[in-house]
């Protein structure tokens, strides 16, 4: 569309995406979303300077009960619970959007060339998709993060990775409703080469499925790195990650006499359903707005 | 439906054989060597050498995972390089001890999430309807092991109604084991629920808007019988193909699940085989989560394409 755009069609899609976004502004399920997570990314910036306590601080009187000076409690470690609860977003708000970011650039490549070329290439990379789709995520990630070590730069590829083929699936679904359009037949007639086609012509025409793909995505990205933390492959200590702390703190829920110390896990459980839940809603309103 | 099932097994190997590429791959990368690894440091390079003649690990790769395949099939899976015990003498209890959980999970999980697709479609757009699909949606997105933590804080802790660890005394029978695994079934129900629900809600709409139904609603025939004889059966065909998909993620939730509630499950195992580089012992579990994994899909596209008429009498492939 772009060569020959007029400049009354550059207008109409910038109408339509205004109205988009107007949309999404009156959308209580993407405004809620973004509150939440707009919450949690400020915390993860700003918490260490309002943080009351050092969160790496063990001076504390170990296993405080919330309220007085600790508003959460102190862990067994004797750390504030509430200042860590405050900082914990910062490592999983690194993380996951980065992973994300690679597995929808990834898996843009492979749904274009797939859903463009059909035939063959089609069928073979198809083939190994949906085998992919098959596997555990997490048994996946676990082998390759044993195999390569855990570190957050291996975290960040290796649930890229395992996203991509996922993340092909919707692109090539898109692309193939899009490829028989005439703009792209013209194209084609006009003698642009197939790499044009596919990233200047169809791609600007997906990138509605690829932004609802990419939320969507950033939810299971979250989940997957704090399973994956939780089971001690992720985010490495001593970050004051919330899966993390219930990593640390869930074997002392046996001890019945002291309400399981139920605060050290309770409250990082909270902040991590908060973030996902918030983050799904706003995909729930992306996509609401934009199937409009 | 032979081409529909034939095509679907078809998959499945090739599923299978990528896992298993994967799988060797990813523990060939494993740092160090395997001699090493097992006797420590100090040991010295003869008896490394030996230990890695014995075990075959120095051999030529492409042998190597010929070799294991080969006796997989044929159910050797070989030694644990840390227990040194058959892997299958500590795999098989595991793996019995896993489907137990996820049969719990599952025979909570499907009527249930049915019974909430199907009310959600039957009051469309009503607060019922946002209700069940919101929470739907929010249990789904929060990783299990949050949902345990509150289930375990609520149940466990606070009203003491539920133990708060999976793994029973010895001689539990049956129904005990059933209360020790509540809290972790609810976990994975929780996660499910939310993927169930929205299938059989979006099926029972189809159905609840087909020309049928308004035939059988025109013959006079009562809400219950319509819902119940031409209804229901359809919200529940795309139900058995998300429970087909979900395993995948069930077997992976499992491996969480069964840490938090230190329960002696597969999942369990495979972590304990990851940390302790146990090569022989991750490279079965794996591959044997990914024959489970297999089976239970083919499984459910039997079911399914026997329940579908469409592919029963092969209209659609």
């Amino acid at each position: 569309m772009s060569t020959i755009a007029s400049p009354a069609a550059g207008s109409e899609a910038r109408i339509a995406r205004r109205e988009t976004l107007r949309q999404l502004l009156r959308s209580p399920t993407f405004l809620t979303g973004a509150a939440i997570v707009g919450f949690w990314v400020f915390c993860a910036v700003f918490g260490f300077a309002i943080a009351p306590h050092d969160p790496q601080d063990q001076s504390f009187t170990p296993l405080l009960r919330p309220g007085g000076a600790h508003l959460l409690g102190t862990d067994n470690l004797g750390r504030d619970v509430f200042s860590r609860v405050l900082v914990g977003a910062g490592d999983i708000l690194k993380v996951a959007p980065l992973a994300t970011l690679l597995g929808i650039a990834g898996g843009t490549v492979i749904g274009l060339v797939t859903g463009y070329f059909r035939g063959l290439v089609d069928n073979v990379i198809s083939r190994i998709v949906d085998a992919w789709l098959a596997l555990p995520v997490i048994v996946i990630a676990v082998t390759a993060l044993v195999a390569l070590g855990a570190s957050t730069i291996t975290l960040i590829v290796v649930i890229g990775v395992v996203f991509m083929p996922i993340v092909s699936r919707t692109v090539r679904a898109a692309v193939l409703g899009e490829r028989q359009l005439e703009y792209v037949q013209a194209a084609r007639l006009r003698g642009e080469r197939a790499p044009y086609a596919m990233f200047v012509e169809i791609l600007p025409n997906v990138m509605g499925p690829i932004i609802v793909e990419a939320t969507v995505r950033l939810g299971y990205a979250i989940f997957t790195v704090a399973g994956l933390t939780f089971l001690g492959f992720g985010v490495q200590p001593p970050s004051p990650d919330w899966a993390l702390q219930i990593s640390d703190g869930y074997s002392l829920l046996n001890d019945t006499a002291h309400q399981g110390n139920y605060w050290i896990v309770l409250f990082p459980g909270m902040a991590v359903a908060s973030l996902v839940i918030g983050v799904n809603l706003i995909a729930d309103g992306i996509s609401r707005a934009l199937e409009r | 439906m032979a081409r529909f099932l034939a095509n679907r097994l078809a998959l499945s190997i090739v599923t299978l054989f990528i896992l298993s590429v994967i799988v060797f791959a990813a523990t060939q990368l494993l740092p160090g060597d395997v001699g090493r690894n097992v006797l420590g440091p100090f040991a010295d390079q003869k008896s490394v050498d030996l230990f890695n003649h014995q075990v075959g690990a120095d051999r030529p790769l492409l042998v190597q995972y010929g070799d294991w395949i080969w006796k997989f099939l044929h159910g050797d899976m070989g030694r644990s390089l840390q227990y040194q015990v058959s892997v299958w003498s500590l795999l098989g209890p595991s793996l019995v001890n896993s489907l137990k959980l996820a049969a719990e999970a599952f025979v909570l999980v499907v009527p249930l999430s049915i019974l909430g697709g199907v009310a959600a479609a039957l009051r469309r757009g009503r607060l019922a309807d946002r209700a069940i699909t919101i929470t739907g949606l929010s249990l789904t997105a929060v990783p299990e092991f949050v949902s345990a933590i509150f289930l375990i804080v609520a149940f466990g802790v606070f009203l003491t109604w539920l133990p708060v660890n999976a793994q029973w005394p010895q001689g539990t029978g049956l129904v005990g084991q059933m209360r020790y695994l509540l809290l972790p079934s609810l976990a994975l129900v929780m996660v499910l629920f939310g993927y169930i629900a929205r299938m059989a809600r979006h099926g029972t709409i189809e159905a609840l808007s087909a020309d049928y139904t308004r035939t059988a609603y025109l013959n006079g025939l009562g809400t219950t019988t319509v819902i119940g004889r031409h209804v229901l059966r359809n919200a529940l065909l795309p139900t058995i193909a998300v429970v087909a998909t979900q395993t995948g993620y069930l077997i992976g939730g499992l491996l969480v699940i069964e840490k938090l509630f230190n329960y002696n499950g597969i999942g369990q195992r495979i972590y304990i085989a990851a940390q302790n580089k146990d090569v022989t012992m991750l490279q079965s579990g794996v591959l044997l989560v990914g024959v489970v994994y297999l089976v239970a899909t083919f499984i459910a596209d039997l079911l399914y394409s026997v329940l579908n008429p469409r592919i029963r009498f092969g209209s659609v492939e």
